[in-house]
């Protein structure tokens, strides 16, 4: 079989193609939304209307307040600043900060910044076999970070449920990275991180929300610019462009979704019976898109470029397919297999004949490898 | 008893071999008795154990060797 027969670009959840609602209105910012949103003049006023419609629609999609949303440079950078900025806002005390031990890198990466450059302490908190945050183990202090939905594995965490649990001056940051616009958001946030090359929108463009009334500083240097809580020159025509895409994607993602869920609950079947492979993460309180499995006794590299020479690109949290020769921390975490581990996701063009056919080469993929 | 009946030497193997020795060589070894495993692949770490729970097979011990690898060490129960 050639690579164009039933190509198919299944990881999404790493980064998806610009939503088609997504390119019409980026062409048309690229050209009106250039000059610098805080002057005074025609094109600036211009500029101006477009990154405040933007977040006005951002807001709407996502239910919350505009004065709320915050555009930042990137995913990460969101991140960074909602957790960073949610530990500075704390007055007095220790500076704890907690984290589930599946969250993005950036979460981790932020926590460990957070006791280096601020003083305090990070702690790691355990998760079940699927991957869902132990409630029981639950510091009721500081600022504890917990995904809506891990990127890996797709287990949806209990966001409210936290909140629930936690003294009332702790802070909840979300990173919502892997959900926003799929599903809506949880509620109990403090302050939420989202992506918009995640959701269809182009990449450099991420979300920040921070709740009204709670106490955030903002962790880096301070810049002139519309919103206090971003820095650098924003770029108007890629935020409206996200915002468009967002909106589209909560139009349709009821018709999405349950293409999806179908979709992936095919594809579960079709793992779960290879011989000798473990489905990972929660079979139902997941994401729609996403699925990941281990195939033991198999390399996860091998597995990634012999689905990409037969068209289907897919993601592996496998140790060989790293940097650093390390196994995902997050199938690690869960006490699952990290070798022979393929991600797939779905996007909103993956049609039912590329899952079929590639839940048809998988067992000769996967026997392949093992012979 | 938890002494080796037999030691597997996995050095400088990357995942997934480590475990496909540890698979192809269990069945030397008679029900009840132990296999060691010594691999210097950080994977192993957490492999060893999840084939141990797929194969429910048990995992009784972890140590570090003296050259700094990891010596995991298995009875079989079936």
């Amino acid at each position: 079989m050639g690579v164009s027969d039933g190509a198919a670009y299944l990881d999404a959840a790493s980064s998806l193609p610009l939503h088609p609602a997504a390119r019409e209105v980026l062409l048309a910012a690229l050209d009106q939304g250039y000059a610098d949103p805080r002057r005074l003049h025609g094109p600036a006023r211009q500029a101006r209307l477009l990154l405040d419609n933007a977040r006005a629609v951002v807001a709407q999609a996502l239910g919350t307040r505009s004065d709320e949303v915050t555009f930042t440079s990137s995913g990460t950078d969101a991140v960074h600043r909602g957790l960073l900025g949610l530990v500075l806002g704390r007055s007095g005390g220790p500076r704890e900060v907690s984290h589930t031990a599946v969250e993005h890198s950036a979460v981790l990466h932020a926590a460990r910044w957070s006791v280096d450059r601020l003083g305090g302490s990070a702690s790691s908190l355990p998760v079940d076999h699927t991957g869902r945050v132990l409630l029981d183990a639950l510091p009721r202090i500081g600022v504890l970070a917990v995904q809506a939905a891990n990127h890996e594995v797709g287990t949806l965490q209990p966001v409210e449920e936290v909140r629930d649990l936690v003294d009332p001056d702790a802070e909840v940051f979300v990173d919502a990275c892997s959900s926003m616009g799929r599903l809506p958001l949880p509620g109990g946030w403090s302050a939420l991180a989202g992506s918009a090359h995640k959701w269809g929108g182009p990449a450099g463009v991420g979300v920040l929300l921070v709740r009204k009334g709670v106490r955030w500083r903002s962790p880096f240097p301070l810049d002139d610019r519309v919103d206090p809580r971003a820095s650098g020159f924003e770029d108007v025509p890629a935020a409206l462009a996200a915002a468009a895409a967002l909106q589209a994607v909560v139009v349709e993602r009821e018709e999405v979704n349950a293409r999806h869920t179908a979709m992936i609950e095919r594809i579960r079947v079709a793992a779960a019976a290879l011989e000798d492979t473990e489905v990972v993460g929660d079979p139902v309180r997941r994401l729609p898109h996403l699925v990941t499995f281990s195939c033991l006794y198999v390399a996860g590299d091998a597995l990634v470029h012999e689905l990409a020479r037969r068209g289907f690109g897919v993601a592996s949290g496998s140790a060989c397919t790293s940097s650093a020769l390390e196994p995902s921390h997050v199938l690690a975490a869960m006490g699952a297999l990290t070798h022979g581990n393929v991600r797939v996701s779905l996007t909103r063009d993956t049609t039912e004949a590329q899952v079929e056919e590639f839940c048809a080469v998988l067992p000769e993929v996967v026997a392949g490898l093992r012979r | 008893m938890s002494e080796p009946t037999l030691e597997l030497d996995c050095r400088a193997m990357l995942c997934p071999q480590p475990i496909i020795e540890l698979a192809r060589h269990l069945g030397d070894i008679e029900v009840g008795e132990v296999l060691a495993l010594v691999a210097t692949d950080p994977a192993a770490r957490y492999d060893v154990a999840a084939w141990c729970r797929m194969r429910e097979q048990e995992l009784i011990g972890t140590e570090v060797t003296a050259d700094g690898a990891t010596r995991y060490r298995v009875r079989r129960l079936s």
